[in-house]
Parts: structure tokens; C-alpha cells; sequence
């Protein structure tokens, strides 16, 4: 081999060896992108809802109540016998089997949507309007174009007389999607059209209210401590190594804690955003404590001994000038710690989060769900109507993340000195 | 009730600031000595010593009092002729007790019920009471003994920031606090276990099937369930799924991280750096239950298409669909501490490669990573530690079954993933089987423990190299 052709096969190991690494962060982003991608034509279509106009009269002898019926005896009254007379005319069914296929086109809460109409205007008695109903799941998914329709009939969930109603809806403009309001008011139902994460976001917001009202000031005093006052002793080693390995510490570890201590020692009320939110405290501390003692070690010696040399306490120096100064930096790992708090799914499973449960929580004591284990438990589901819920719901937990990573970023960069 | 009180003693202490800060006044003119502190120091004083002992006071009282009701209510039951056997059943009757006195229950009320919820509303207001009356005793004895401190004293502010010091020490010790309370509520547990299973059945066994461990009291089991439990909790399928499918993800993650860790450190200019280390950096700050939910509903599916369409049978559940999503998952942690430790290599190094003629590539190979090795050893082992510790990708693509396999299309069981199906649901508390998820969850914490302290002390003893 002579000199050239070796130089030539080093060279060609140099190109070999580039293309590698830029081969390796090419797969790394490909990867962000096939995921973002995967979930977003999953989930875009959670935020719309199918409907179906449908023509209600309200006729007084099904409803046994007056124009003008206050508030109590239009909630007692009974709307069944209404919705049923009403629904059977969306289509000319001919025996009681069509008409049943037909009323299962339907959500399941048809009679509720009637007797809203009714709540918001007590004088339709006798009177004819157009309501727009929910459809059910499957007519939903057929509208949206998830559901193949040329399968055999027995591999479907939809008949082929429900096919033939859907196909006449369609012909008579009668079917159409909406804004879907269920997804954000509602809280968890068996009914994937029904199913909302209405519970799982005040769930989520408690328990990170919670986190943060425990974890930021604790994780700053300690920060505080342990960079300006503490002395260099065995104590003082003893706790930076207990921070550094809780930070690395298994997050399903802390489930087993908050098992353990709050739930079978203390018996706080379990599923409920309060021991959910004192778990994830305890998980975050130390993650916290570890980008607010850098911002604090960030602000240089002058400073300090700048406000001591004219007649502060070593208090007055720390607490008037360092803090103020690693404000920025301390915040941005606070908001960082706690997206990472509320991405958290495996301590809140153990905790008993994956209950179910239909009422949105009125306060952090109420059993509740919140976004990661609403995602995991609708990704238990086999309908197609939860798939697409599901991806919505990540959706949601990802523009949350997102929003978070760019105020901590923003809080960085604008309000951080530099100082060199 | 606790809220009234809070706000009570808000109120207090903020009028004794004002109390304590006119309070001053008469100090300096009465005894005609110069005050070394502002006013505002005597107020913060007196709030100080008002409200710390009083809320220390309601928190621990607060945390003790439902536990000590329960187990007084429970003896006077048992007192009046309840009969319950086992710790389950004496929650349900305390339960219902409770249910009485707060006029939720439905059920048939008995005479002992009845008494015991008379006797649970005694205790509740008995309770209650003396809380009130505990707590404005400490107040008043704080706020007398902290106005005794300011008469006279001209040093208010040396005296304040002693307590803030002791606040803020008192705030680092949580962490010392958690640790402690993972290691005790851990191996409360797992004492009970190995109690009733021996620790080398745990360690050594083959066989894991907890759901055979039906018996409900542990403390009286007969001779053949004991054989039937010894056999049941073998750790030895779920440390080899465990590693098995983290194997799997470092073959992903180790190769890409390193790689891209290597071009952002060496060859990358700085505008595809800003770019490209954020994005890369979106792959950990996505919540796990995501890559859970995408590894289990498409690349779970797709493996098994292909696999069809090859003639081979994969599993929907395989190894290799969570191992794959999981490496994913932890490329950045490899990439991102691999760019720090080569960054930290001193220039010099490099220089001196390039000077006797190698090109850059050769550079990295023999010079550059020989000396960073330790540092991505390192940095290898923290992302080893956040494999096997990993949950949700595992509970919602892994299989749960524990196979003893080393194919990857196999569908393999993990520690982490038994943790969360043995504890998911009602939980029967004193059951091997529940307490068995603590002894998993106790290995889990030693493993990763020595894991990290190995990895950190590699990257600490590397950085200390180049200082």
C-alpha cells in the first residue's frame, strides 16, 4: 500500500466516522418526529364530536310537567319516554329491531342533552326544535373515517341497517361534527363519546399545585442552607449524597414511600390529589435543590462581599442580594422539576389514582385521576374512540410540558446576568 | 377546623408584629439603650416564636391523631364484644364506626356499632378540644417567653436569624428525612416477607407466581402452603427480564447517544448544536407513560406485522418493542453527559494527536475517548439505572408473565412492572403477596443505588482529573 492509498483509506475512515454521528442524531430526531407524528393523527380528531340533528316535540302527557316547570320537577320528570318517541323518528325504521339499532346510533346520554334543552327554555312544551345530539362511539369513529366499512358485517361494530341509516343521515345533512365540549368537561366514562379529561386536568392541577406549594420552598431554604450557610462537615456531606441519590432514586420507589408512610401509617384519604401531590413533592425536592444550588453557586463572591463590606449580616447579604440575583435560574428549575412532576404516571398508580372515577373533584381531598394515568388507563381500552382519546390526552399533557420548558427558558434568558 | 386555626394563628402572629414592632419604642426610651436592630426585627421575633411551635405542634398532632382514634376505638369495640380476626376486618368496622358518626351509612346498625360511633364522637370532641386548647397554651407560653427575650435585648436581629438558620437547616434535613423513610417503609415490609419466605427461595428461585400466594394471614400458615409459597417468588425471571430488556435498550441507546454525543462535541458547528441538543433533549422530557402508550399500541403491533409477514411468531408484548422504545427514551441521557465529559477533555490532548499528524476521527477514537472513558462509563451506568428503574414503558408494552427467555420476541416480565400488577387494586395488607412488592421495590432501590454511586464516582474521580 502505498503512502497516497493509505491517506486515501484514513480519509475515507474520517468520512465513515462523520457520517456516523450525524447519522446517529439524524435517527435520534427522526425519532421525535415519527413519535409527534404518530400522536397527532391519532388524537386530532378527539377535539371534534359527531352530531346528528334530530327534531324533539316535547309532549306534555309523556312529560307530566307544565310550560314554565321550575327548576326541581324538570330535574325529576322523566325525559326517557320523550327521547325514545322523538329518536325513532330520525328514520323511518319499520319494527321494534330497527328502531332499537337505530336508538343505539346515539350517545348514551341523549335523554340528559334532551332535558338540558328543556332547562334552558321551560316554555317548549308543546313546541318542536331542533337539538343537536351526540352520536355514539361508533358512529362517531365511522363519521371520522377511522372505522373501515368494507368489512363483513359480523367483523364490524356497526350493522349494515345502522350503515344504511348513517348513509341516509349523511344524504340529508342530518349528521355533522362539532366542537367537543365533552372532552374538557367531562370526567372519565365508560362511553369513549362521553369520556372527558375534564376530572383528570383539575386532578393534575391540584396535585401540582400541591407539589409546588411543598417542594419550592422547602427545595430553596435547603438550597440556601446548604451553599451559603452550611458548615463543611460530615453532616453537611451526609446530606449532599442523600440528594444526589434520591434525584436518581426509581420514581415507582416513591409510589412504594407514599404507600407505606401516607397511606397505611398516616391514612391520608387514598386516589386523591393530596397524597398525590405530597409524593410527587418528595420526588421532585431533591431534583429542584439541584439546579437552584447551581444558580445560587452562579453568583460570584463580589456580591456578597460587596453587602457585607458595608455592614449587612451575612443574612442581609444571602436574603437581599444572592437570592434576588438566582431568582431567574431558581425558578426555571422549579418549573422544569414540576413538568417532569406532572409527566409522572408510576407513584400515582400505586397511590390508587387509576380508580375510576366520573366527578370531576371539587377539592384536593375528592378521589380523582389526573393526565399521565388517564392515559394509561384509556390505553387499557380496546375501542377505537379511546385510542384517539388517549392521543388527545397526551396531546394536551404535551402542550402543558411544552408551555413549562418555554417559561423556564424565557425566565433563563431574560432575567439571568451573566456574569463575565 | 385545622384551617380555623391556621388562620387564627396567622391573625395572631401578624398583630404581634405590630405589637412587637411598637414594643421598641418603650425599650429604647425606658432603659435608654441604642437599639443594634431595626423595629421590624422585634416584630418578626415574636411572629416567630408564635407561629412556629404552634403549627409544628398542629402538623405532628394532625398526622398522630387519626391513628391513635382508630386503634382506641377498635380496643373499645373489641371491648364491647366485636369480633373481627384479622386487621382487615377491624378497618371495615372502623370504617362503619365512622360512617355512623358522620350519618353516611346505611347499613344494619347493631348495639356495639352504635356504641362505638357514640364512643367515636366522644373521642373526636375530646380530641378536638384539647387540639384548641393545646395550641393557644403554646401560643401564649411562646409569645410570653419571646416578649421576656426583647425587654432589653438590643440584638433582636441576631436572635431572629438564629431561628432562620435553623429553618433552613431543618429544610435540607427532608432530604435525609425521605431517605430514610424509603429505607424503613421498604424494609418494614420486606422483614415481614422474609419472614415467611426464605431469602434464598427470594434470591435463587426460578419460578415467579405471587398470584399463588392466596393466603390471606401470614402468620398462620399450614405446612403445605408453605411449600406451595416457597416455590412462588423465584427473583431470578424477573432480574433476567429486567435486564434482559434494559440489554436491549443500552444496544439502542448507547451506540445512537454516543455517537451523537461525539458529533455535538467535535464536529457539530455551533448553530446545528443550538439546534439539534434541544430536540434531541425532547426525547427525555416526554412522559414515559407516552413512550408507554407508543410502544405498546404501535411499534408493539407493527413488530408483530413484520414479524408475520417473515413467517416468525413475535409476541404483541416482545422484549424487543420495549426495549427499543425504552433505548429511545434514554438516548439523551448518554448523548447530553457524554457531550459534557468529551467537552471536558482538555484541548491540549487534542493538539497534541493533530500535531504528530492524525486526522480527527483518529483523534477521538485513540486520544479523546481513551481519556474520557471513565466518564461515559459513567455516564453508561446512570442510563443503566434509569433502565431498570423504569415503569410505565415496561407495565404497558412488557409482557406480565415471568418467562425465563433470551429471545427477544418473547414477551419477558420485569421487576418494576411486577411492582405496579401486585399492587394495583385492593391490596390485602400483611399478605406475602403484597408485601413481596416491597421486597421487589427494595431490591430495585439497592440496585440502583450501587449503580449510581459507582457511575457518580466514576464521573466525579474523572472530573477531578482535569481540574
Amino acid at each position: 500500500m502505498t503512502k497516497e492509498e493509505r491517506l486515501k483509506k484514513r480519509h475515507r475512515a474520517e468520512k465513515r466516522f462523520r457520517f456516523y454521528g450525524l447519522t446517529s442524531i439524524f435517527v435520534a430526531l427522526l425519532f421525535v418526529v415519527i413519535l409527534v407524528q404518530n400522536i397527532f393523527s391519532k388524537g386530532s380528531s378527539a377535539f371534534k364530536k359527531t352530531i346528528i340533528t334530530t327534531e324533539v316535540f316535547f309532549d306534555q302527557e309523556l312529560l307530566e310537567i307544565q310550560n314554565g316547570a321550575s327548576q326541581e320537577e324538570i330535574m325529576e320528570a322523566d325525559f326517557y319516554d320523550t327521547m325514545i318517541e322523538n329518536l325513532i323518528k330520525a328514520y323511518p325504521a319499520k319494527n321494534r329491531d330497527e328502531e332499537d339499532e337505530l336508538l343505539k346510533l346515539f350517545s348514551g346520554d341523549a335523554e340528559i342533552e334532551i332535558k338540558k334543552a328543556f332547562l334552558n327554555d321551560n316554555n317548549l312544551i308543546g313546541k318542536t326544535i331542533t337539538l343537536d345530539l351526540t352520536a355514539s362511539d361508533d358512529i362517531d369513529q365511522l363519521h371520522k373515517g377511522n372505522y373501515p366499512r368494507d368489512l363483513p358485517e359480523e367483523r364490524r361494530r356497526i350493522s349494515d341497517f345502522q350503515l344504511v341509516i348513517y348513509d341516509y343521515f349523511v344524504e340529508n345533512k342530518k349528521i355533522s361534527k362539532n366542537f367537543n365540549n365533552y372532552f374538557f368537561n367531562n370526567g372519565d366514562s365508560r362511553d369513549p363519546e362521553l369520556a372527558g379529561i375534564g376530572g383528570a386536568l383539575v386532578g393534575s392541577f391540584y396535585s401540582i399545585l400541591i407539589c409546588l406549594l411543598l417542594a419550592f420552598p422547602v427545595a430553596v431554604l435547603a438550597s440556601i442552607y446548604l451553599e451559603e450557610f452550611a458548615p463543611k462537615n460530615k453532616i453537611t456531606d451526609f446530606i449532599e449524597i442523600n440528594i444526589n441519590n434520591l434525584a436518581a432514586v426509581p420514581s415507582i420507589v416513591y409510589g412504594l414511600l407514599a404507600l407505606q408512610i401516607l397511606l397505611a401509617t398516616i391514612q391520608l384519604p387514598r386516589s386523591t390529589p393530596l397524597v398525590a401531590g405530597i409524593t410527587l413533592a418528595l420526588m421532585t425536592l431533591p431534583r429542584i435543590i439541584i439546579p437552584c444550588r447551581a444558580s445560587l453557586k452562579a453568583v460570584p463572591p463580589s456580591i456578597r462581599e460587596g453587602a457585607l463590606a458595608v455592614g449587612a449580616s451575612k443574612f442581609q447579604s444571602v436574603f437581599h442580594h444572592v437570592v434576588p440575583l438566582a431568582l431567574p435560574g431558581t425558578l426555571s428549575g422549579t418549573i422544569i422539576g414540576l413538568a417532569q412532576a406532572l409527566g409522572e404516571t408510576a407513584p400515582l398508580i400505586l397511590i390508587g389514582m387509576v380508580a375510576f372515577v366520573v366527578d370531576i373533584p371539587s377539592s384536593p381531598i375528592d378521589p380523582s385521576s389526573s393526565l399521565p394515568v388517564q392515559v394509561y388507563l384509556w390505553s387499557e381500552s380496546a375501542e377505537r374512540g379511546f385510542v384517539e382519546k388517549t392521543s388527545a390526552t397526551i396531546m394536551m399533557l404535551l402542550s402543558f410540558l411544552i408551555v413549562m420548558n418555554f417559561i423556564a427558558v424565557y425566565l433563563r434568558q431574560k432575567f439571568e446576568k451573566r456574569w463575565n | 377546623m385545622n384551617i380555623v386555626l391556621i388562620f387564627l394563628i396567622t391573625i395572631f402572629s401578624v398583630s404581634l408584629f405590630f405589637y412587637g414592632k411598637s414594643k421598641t419604642k418603650t425599650i429604647s426610651i425606658k432603659d435608654n439603650i441604642k437599639l443594634n436592630a431595626l423595629p421590624k426585627f422585634y416584630g418578626y421575633y415574636i411572629v416567630l416564636w408564635c407561629s412556629i411551635p404552634a403549627l409544628v405542634f398542629l402538623l405532628v398532632w394532625s398526622l398522630f391523631e387519626p391513628v391513635i382514634i382508630k386503634s382506641i376505638i377498635i380496643e373499645t369495640a373489641a371491648n364491647q364484644g366485636a369480633i373481627f380476626s384479622d386487621k382487615n376486618e377491624a378497618n371495615l368496622i372502623y370504617e362503619k364506626i365512622k360512617a355512623i358518626h358522620l350519618g353516611t351509612y346505611f347499613g344494619d346498625i347493631d348495639s356495639i356499632l352504635k356504641e362505638s360511633a357514640l364512643a367515636y364522637a366522644k373521642f373526636i370532641n375530646l380530641f378536638t378540644n384539647s387540639k384548641v386548647v393545646l395550641i393557644f397554651g403554646i401560643i401564649i407560653a411562646s409569645v410570653i417567653y419571646s416578649l421576656k427575650k426583647i425587654k432589653n435585648n438590643n440584638k433582636a436581629r441576631d436572635d431572629v436569624e438564629v431561628i432562620l438558620k435553623g429553618l433552613l437547616f431543618v429544610s435540607s434535613l427532608i432530604a435525609i428525612l425521605t431517605t430514610l423513610g424509603i429505607i424503613f417503609s421498604l424494609l418494614f415490609e420486606s422483614i415481614k416477607f422474609f419472614s415467611v419466605i426464605n431469602i434464598f427461595d427470594y434470591l435463587f428461585g426460578t419460578n415467579w407466581s405471587p398470584q399463588r400466594a392466596f393466603v390471606r394471614d401470614a402468620s398462620s400458615i399450614t405446612a403445605a402452603e408453605f411449600e406451595e409459597l416457597k416455590d412462588a417468588f423465584g427473583f431470578i425471571p424477573l432480574i433476567a427480564g429486567t435486564s434482559f430488556i434494559a440489554f436491549i435498550a443500552m444496544l439502542v441507546a448507547v451506540p445512537i447517544g454516543l455517537f451523537s454525543g461525539i458529533y455535538m462535541a467535535e464536529y457539530a458547528s455551533i448553530k446545528v448544536r443550538r439546534i439539534s441538543k434541544p430536540i434531541i433533549e425532547i426525547l427525555a422530557g416526554i412522559p414515559t407513560v407516552v413512550y408507554g402508550f407508543f410502544a405498546a399500541l404501535t411499534v408493539g403491533p407493527f413488530f408483530r406485522q413484520v414479524g408475520e409477514n417473515l413467517g416468525l411468531t413475535v409476541s404483541s408484548e416482545s422484549a424487543l418493542a420495549a426495549g427499543l422504545i425504552m433505548g429511545i427514551m434514554i438516548i439523551p441521557y448518554v448523548s447530553s453527559l457524554s457531550d459534557d465529559v468529551i467537552n471536558s477533555v482538555p484541548q491540549s490532548l487534542r493538539d497534541g494527536s493533530y500535531a504528530v499528524g492524525a486526522t480527527k476521527s483518529e483523534t477521538i477514537k485513540q486520544v479523546v475517548i481513551p481519556a474520557a472513558l471513565p466518564g461515559i462509563i459513567g455516564s453508561v451506568l446512570l442510563a443503566v439505572s434509569r433502565a431498570i428503574g423504569e415503569t410505565m414503558i415496561v407495565v404497558m408494552a412488557a409482557g406480565l408473565a415471568a418467562n425465563l427467555t433470551i429471545n427477544p420476541l418473547e414477551s419477558t416480565t420485569t421487576i418494576t412492572t411486577q411492582i405496579v400488577m401486585i399492587l394495583v387494586g385492593d391490596q390485602e395488607f400483611d399478605s406475602p403477596k403484597t408485601q413481596s412488592a416491597f421486597a421487589l421495590g427494595l431490591t430495585l432501590f439497592i440496585a440502583t443505588l450501587i449503580l449510581n454511586y459507582i457511575a457518580q464516582r466514576a464521573v466525579k474521580k474523572y472530573r477531578e482529573k482535569y481540574d
